[in-house]
């Protein structure tokens, strides 16, 4: 049951990483007892589970996933939302409207219109039928302002960080608010256009760094270097 | 000795880069001697127009296009029989790689991009487009590498330009899945008794392997590269 590959060393597809006894986990396949990386990334092993973190992929919608998409279409019966992903997803204006809804009453492209950026969740996915959304949780609904960034989906735990010390120490260098899409959208609002532009320039980083270690802190030293470089000039 | 002064076992001097266009999902190119190809990938994404959609799979569309100005006399840039059908061949030598299982109800499409032709374009397209493919984050069993053999005055050799192809008598292009060992694409032009064609397609084999290596190198570059400045 040999392994042929160290933790965290760089794959690309087809290659075989392990023999036998191993359990084939994300972005690998089984084929003969004999285990293949399915995409170019990172190897990791937990007890017998063989893994590549990608370091390039789309989203695939998972129920409960917060994510950002554009509103495409207004429908009688509710808009078809693009989220990055290769489906578009469903938002029922029933899940809107308070009221019970009627589609002769109700002016659906008062409450989104084509081109309105949302915040929402999957309540439903499951490969047949395309995945469903809805707004109603708290920090849920349009987004009125702020900028927007779009990164690999897969380097979207890179940027939460471990128990989210990543994206809690961006919020507390540059003041931003952030709201993370799992779908590799994230919206970043803060008080001053620099703070959002140091944001922004973090998540580009994080980004182009995601397969390396000791990131945090590469971060936490190059906001604080920009910061102080705009308070002399 | 060869017109180019090539070994008769010897790919054509050949640079890859990948990720090289920003409005494509995936992109490559590749330069192999004299030919210039670029290949872009889109998707898993929705069908359009709706009814080619498959309930079960991804349907992978695929169109093989020279540039007008690819070849010396002007190309007309509408797709003649033989780009139609090397789309067709081009298409269901990758096929076999993609997990399209995978990602019902959506398309992926594949556009290659002759620039410049000097001879085997179809198997530089499809080593360009695997890695295209690979590029967009689209599940993969193995990278696909493809070359050709052929016989050439007599003397059986490897990757033929575009003057051996005419002038020889036999032109074997091959695709292979190397860490699988699958042939996904092989066919014959010209003649060669079988202990020949036998010869030619262990050549061919090998040219895919070595080509193998440059793919892996290229789509593994640009994560080296920063991870080597990242460890200084």
């Amino acid at each position: 049951m040999p392994l042929f590959y160290e933790k965290r060393q760089l794959v690309t597809p087809g290659d075989l990483l392990a023999e036998d006894d191993y359990v084939a986990g994300d972005n690998t396949y089984k084929d003969d007892g004999k285990i293949y990386a399915s995409r170019i990334g990172l190897v990791d092993y937990e007890a017998r589970k063989v893994h590549v973190v990608a370091l390039k992929a789309f989203y695939v919608p998972y129920v409960e996933d917060t994510v950002i998409g554009k509103v495409v279409e207004v429908t009688t019966g509710g808009w078809i939302v693009d989220i990055n992903a290769p489906y578009f997803a469903m938002l029922r204006a029933s899940d809107v409207v308070d009221r019970p809804f009627k589609p002769q009453t109700s002016d659906l492209p008062s409450i989104f219109d084509v081109g309105d950026l949302i915040i929402a969740q999957v309540v439903a996915y499951d490969r047949t039928r395309d995945p469903l959304l809805t707004v109603r949780e708290p920090g849920l609904g349009k987004i009125m302002r702020g900028q927007l960034v779009e990164i690999t989906a897969t380097k979207i735990p890179r940027v939460i960080g471990r128990k989210g010390s990543m994206v809690s120490m961006i919020k507390r260098e540059t003041g931003c608010q952030i709201t993370i899409g799992q779908n590799g959208l994230i919206l970043i609002s803060g008080k001053t256009p620099e703070d959002e532009r140091l944001a922004v320039m973090a998540l580009h980083k994080i980004e182009e760094e995601s397969h390396t270690s000791g990131l945090t802190d590469r971060v936490t030293e190059m906001l604080k270097k920009e910061k102080e470089g705009v308070e002399h000039t | 000795m060869r017109l180019d002064g090539r070994k008769l076992n010897e790919l054509r001097p050949t640079k890859i880069e990948v990720g090289v266009l920003g409005n494509a999902d995936g992109s490559a190119y590749i330069e192999q001697g004299k030919n210039k190809i670029l290949a872009a990938v889109y998707g898993p994404k929705e069908v359009h127009p709706r009814h080619l959609a498959r309930p079960d799979r991804a349907v992978l569309r695929c169109r093989y296009h020279m540039a007008p100005f690819s070849v010396d006399e002007r190309k007309s840039p509408a797709p003649s029989r033989r780009e139609v059908e090397l789309s067709k061949v081009i298409r269901e030598a990758l096929e076999p790689s993609i997990f399209v299982e995978y990602y019902p109800r959506t398309s992926i499409d594949i556009f290659i991009e002759v620039l410049q032709a000097d001879g085997g374009t179809r198997c530089a397209g499809i080593t360009t487009a695997s890695l295209a493919l690979a590029d967009a984050g689209i599940p993969m069993r193995d990278l696909v590498a493809a070359c050709a053999s052929g016989k050439v005055d007599g003397h059986l050799v490897l990757d033929l330009m575009d003057v051996e192809d005419k002038a020889g008598e036999a032109d074997v292009p091959l695709a292979l899945m190397p860490n699988l060992n699958a042939v996904t694409l092989l066919q014959m032009d010209g003649s060669l008794t079988i202990e020949e064609f036998e010869k030619a397609v262990n050549l061919a084999l090998d040219g895919c392997k070595q080509l193998y290596a440059l793919q892996k190198e290229a789509l593994k570059s640009r994560y080296v590269a920063v991870k080597e400045a990242v460890d200084e």
